[in-house]
């Protein structure tokens, strides 16, 4: 009993609607948390004696840059997961992430470009953090295409867990070029090691911008993986039964 | 005023956040009509798999 009650939410039919009654939650918590974080970066935070209010971009940039790196390490997961012990619900949570993913990742490059170009005199330069991140892209993009262009579903799924897996050797080196090579990127200001360097004020307005794009990340994937529920398992009974309710609900309102 | 000058600047500090918004309401946009895509061909009869093109990649 325990055991069926332990993998009951690994079915599809199941998760949907668990996922639909967590999704309003996340979704308000990332909205209130943005709110908060962004007026603590724009109004609240002062202006940084070297970099002048430039350096206001980074609430955005360093969140996103976690974000990137770490929806890859959750796809990745799944992924594994997926290919581990063939579930359907893993591989379609891998896929729900990837275009999120991508999204946190372009963020990240066109934030840290805008950043360069009045901190360091550049937009870009082929240094190892930034042609790192550049390739995390091309990998989620590959991820996404890749899946586009198998027909059958489960198919695509086994291939883009294999990518997936693959790619995920980029991340540690996206998270160490910093320290394995001499980068025009700067080192991590903020680490679980060492006291932060920067101000109070500053960190917590940059922590609480990072939860909240947790909190939009899940409640995003969250309403993806359903519709790509719906996509794929639109012959089943219980899409067919959730839609029969839905339409008897429709025409009695 | 002195706000939206963001100390010299505003088109770095602006364009970054612009952009953050932008691309954020596309992917929620997007979604949405995914959704809407899914729900009508499911209230049409469905098929047991629909088509995926390519022109969805980034939805």
């Amino acid at each position: 009993m325990a055991a069926s009650n332990k993998y009951k939410l690994s079915s599809p039919a199941a998760f949907y609607p668990v996922a639909g009654r967590m999704i309003p939650w996340f979704g308000a918590s990332a909205a209130v948390l943005a709110a908060i974080g962004l007026w603590i970066g724009l109004w609240l935070a002062p202006t940084d004696f070297a970099q002048g209010d430039a350096y206001r971009i980074i609430f955005i940039h360093v969140p996103a840059a976690w974000m990137s790196m770490f929806i890859y390490l959750v796809m990745a997961f799944w992924s594994a997961l997926g290919l581990g012990f063939n579930t359907r619900l893993s591989a379609m949570m891998a896929q729900s992430l990837a275009p999120t993913g991508a999204l946190m990742t372009l963020i990240a490059l066109f934030t840290g470009s805008l950043w360069g170009r009045p901190t360091w005199g550049t937009y870009w330069a082929w240094d190892a953090r930034m042609t790192s991140e550049l390739i995390l892209l091309f990998l989620y993009l590959g991820i996404i295409a890749l899946r586009n262009a198998i027909d059958d579903p489960r198919r695509a799924d086994r291939a883009c867990a294999v990518l997936s897996l693959v790619g995920a050797i980029n991340v540690p080196i996206i998270y160490f070029s910093v320290r394995w090579w001499n980068t025009l990127h700067q080192g991590s200001s903020v680490s679980l090691s060492a006291a932060p360097r920067m101000a109070a004020v500053m960190l917590a307005g940059m922590l609480i911008l990072a939860f909240a794009a947790w909190f939009y990340t899940i409640a995003v994937a969250l309403c993806r993986v359903r519709v790509i529920m719906l996509e794929r398992e639109s012959g089943s009974g219980w899409v067919s039964e959730l839609f029969a309710l839905n339409i008897v609900h429709l025409k009695k309102a | 005023m002195e706000f939206l000058a963001m100390g010299g600047y505003g088109y770095y500090v602006w364009g970054s956040y612009g952009m953050t918004a932008l691309v954020l309401a596309l992917e929620l946009v997007s979604l949405r009509a995914r959704r809407g895509r899914a729900v009508a061909h499911l209230r049409a009869g469905g098929l047991d798999h629909p088509a995926a093109p390519l022109a969805e990649v980034l939805r």
